[in-house]
């Protein structure tokens, strides 16, 4: 899926990062918990989370996360725009809830990320 | 050996906190090496940063590259974890608040360093914690 279809699902909008809506995802998913998002595949997938401080971008670098999206119409301060614009992120904001950005991007076919086998 | 940097680590600076191991990754990336072994690289630096911002008094994190294999030494100067073996099951935390604030405290960190490496060596007493990150290069 593109992150612009996201876009369009999640009625979301571009906060900063990268611009490129082109970009493709292949999975998704939904954490507020950063070890949680560490520990599973990071292949172009897009996060979901309630968390809008400097580690969930850092999280998204060390990871290679290609798109965040912060539910329920969280907004991050400059700081961690700028972080963002620097590592090359897409960072969207939608007003839905995380239950509702997750539903409606599993009912669109996006497949959920899966956790590396142990 | 390629490469040997150490970095600092100040405990409870949330502000820098990831730096260290930002700079391990941009290092890796010029390197030129393989994108999973970055990955995995990064994701354990990064576990093992925030663990000693969080839960220690601070310390050094030391990489070097060479031999094919990333060496990283994480050495903190206390307090020590009690139990190891119960640090190393998932889901066990002691974090506090304001790291759970910002999205830590899963229980998650030191089972994922260790998954990630090829060779994990951890040592802990009260004047503080040693890990050894071992992983290999593909040839
Ligand atoms: N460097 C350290 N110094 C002292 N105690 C530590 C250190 N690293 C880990 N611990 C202890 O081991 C526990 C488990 O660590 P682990 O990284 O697995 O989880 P966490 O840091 O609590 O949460 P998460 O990593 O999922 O955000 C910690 O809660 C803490 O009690
Ligand atoms: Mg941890």
């Amino acid at each position: 899926m593109k992150v612009k279809e996201i876009i369009e699902i999640l009625n979301a909008e571009i906060l900063c990062g990268n611009q490129d809506t082109d970009i493709e995802v292949n999975s998704a998913c939904g954490a507020d918990l950063m070890s949680d998002v560490l520990a599973f595949v990071k292949d172009a997938c897009v996060l979901l989370t309630g968390q809008i401080n400097q580690q969930v971008i850092i999280t998204a670098e060390m990871m290679d996360v290609s798109c965040i999206v912060f539910v329920r119409g969280k907004r991050p301060n400059t700081d961690v725009c700028n972080l963002a614009d620097e590592i090359g992120t897409v960072v969207l904001t939608t007003e839905m809830t995380m239950f509702e950005a997750c539903g409606r991007l599993y009912a669109s076919g996006l497949a959920p990320t899966k956790r590396v086998e142990r | 050996m390629i490469f040997t940097e150490t970095y600092t680590v100040v405990p409870r600076d949330y502000v820098i906190a990831g730096d260290a191991s930002r700079k391990i990754k941009q290092i890796l990336k010029k390197i030129g090496l393989d994108a999973d072994v970055v990955r995995k690289a990064s994701i354990a630096a990064y576990e093992a940063e925030i663990n000693m911002v969080i839960h220690s008094y601070g310390g050094t994190i030391t990489l070097e590259v060479g031999e094919g294999r990333i060496r990283m030494v994480c050495v903190d100067t206390g307090p020590g974890i009690e139990d190891i073996d119960k640090a190393m099951q998932e889901g066990y935390s002691t974090a506090d608040e304001e790291a759970q604030a910002i999205g830590f405290g899963a229980g998650m960190g030191l089972p994922n360093i260790k998954f990630n490496s090829d060779e994990f060596n951890i040592t802990s007493s009260k004047a503080g914690t040693t890990l050894e990150i071992i992983i290999n290069l593909p040839d």
